[in-house]
């Protein structure tokens, strides 16, 4: 089964609130589980275990540039496994694209 | 120790309007809750530490709580309740546990891209907070998160590799994005310029300060010298795009010397040992 995590970035304004808005709401109507987090930095900079249970598995991950997304995780040792991870950028795709690419994906969890 | 939320639409509970389920979202996310939403399918993280707090509008049926090995599961009926209303429940609920107010720190530190990472150490010897350290098999590592000054990325302006990211930061490539051949060029005139300076920012430093002291014994002009030290300051946040707030917090110039010349000093010996263990210097990516 595949998860789906959403990333707010609660603790800065770097995302635009209209693209997490449309994103949040995309995903909410959905109808699929999916775990929807304050902020992947923080959780970083804790090393939350969390980050070592999404990590397992096949996930898809609506946040930042995914540069920055895999070595977040990396430094919590929770690294993405590059086949098995999908990182969707919300601050440079627009919502469309972000859940476009997100709901497949949610389909596959119903799977 | 954390503290999860559940809002829950599987068996036994009725499932909220999209609107209403959106909100809830919003407003646990915007105080800092993490929060899965669990649905009829699908699968979410579980929980491996902490406590849980199900949300669900449950009628009469509320389950008892219970508990999920050792961490503590809690049950309760939101039916009828605005968001507002439920983000204020949340609240009540983790301050009854040990799990700390989420939103106390903006999570504003370095992350090491070890793809592009040399083990050079420089990030080390320039910071002045003690971010940075060395892992048991001698290599860089972020330590120190918490120390970090907020919306400063000035090591990252260091970094020959432009391996040093900092998530939050405004522009590319200190923000996560790919890094281009425009960047690397910018970056090898920035190792130009300190090799112009001597290779040693500190020395280069130390030097200065040892010329402006005899220039300012001569001249004792102290505003003069402020005036100066303010103009520099100034110049230096913006072209670093360093806050004012990091230069206000600086220790003294003689403090800043000590400093800078332990963590070399830390550096050096972190090489040394990588070295004696055979850990090679990692070729710089193209």
């Amino acid at each position: 089964m595949k998860r789906l995590v959403y990333c707010n970035c609660s603790f800065a304004r770097v995302l635009a609130p209209e693209v997490k808005s449309r994103v949040l709401d995309g995903l909410a109507a959905s109808g699929v589980a999916f775990d929807a987090v304050p902020d992947l930095c923080e959780m970083s900079a804790r090393k939350d275990p969390a980050l070592v249970q999404i990590a397992e598995g096949d996930v898809t991950i609506a946040a930042c540039y995914p540069r920055a997304v895999r070595w977040l995780f990396a430094a919590a040792g929770a690294p993405l496994d590059a086949e098995r991870a999908k990182i969707l950028n919300m601050r440079s795709d627009s919502p469309e694209s972000v859940l476009a690419s997100l709901l497949p994906s949610a389909e596959e969890s119903h799977a | 120790m954390s503290f999860r939320v559940a809002l829950y639409e599987g068996d036994g509970a009725q499932p909220f309007e999209d609107a209403q389920r959106s909100a809830i979202l919003r407003g646990l996310l915007d105080k800092g809750y993490r929060v899965s939403s669990i649905r009829k399918g699908g699968t979410v993280a579980g929980a491996n530490e902490g406590s849980v707090l199900v949300l669900g509008r449950f009628g009469d049926g509320v389950p008892a709580n219970a508990a999920d090995g050792s961490i503590p599961v809690q049950f309760h009926n939101v039916d009828g309740m605005d968001a507002p209303a439920i983000t204020a429940l949340v609240e009540q609920g983790r301050a009854a546990t040990a799990a700390p107010e989420p939103g106390k720190w903006k999570p504003w530190f370095p992350v090491i891209d070890y793809s592009r990472c040399t083990n050079c150490m420089q990030c080390l010897s320039f910071c002045l907070f003690e971010v940075y350290g060395v892992s048991k098999d001698h290599k860089i590592q972020v330590q120190n998160e918490t120390n970090c000054k907020t919306e400063c990325p000035a090591c990252s302006r260091v970094c020959p590799e432009v391996a040093i990211l900092f998530p939050k930061y405004r522009h590319s490539p200190i923000n996560g994005d790919e890094v281009n051949s425009d960047d690397m060029r910018r970056e090898a005139m920035k190792v130009d310029i300190s090799a112009l300076l001597g290779g040693d920012i500190y020395a280069a430093l130390r030097d200065r300060s040892a010329k402006s002291k005899s220039r300012f014994s001569k001249e004792r002009d102290e505003e003069r010298a402020i005036k100066e030290r303010q103009n520099c300051l100034v110049k230096l946040s913006k072209e670093a795009g360093i806050p004012p707030e990091v230069f206000a917090s600086l220790p003294s110039p003689e403090e800043i010397l000590v400093k800078a010349e332990a963590a070399k000093l830390r550096a050096q010996g972190a090489l040394e040992k990588a070295e004696q263990a055979g850990l090679e210097k990692v070729a710089p990516s193209s």
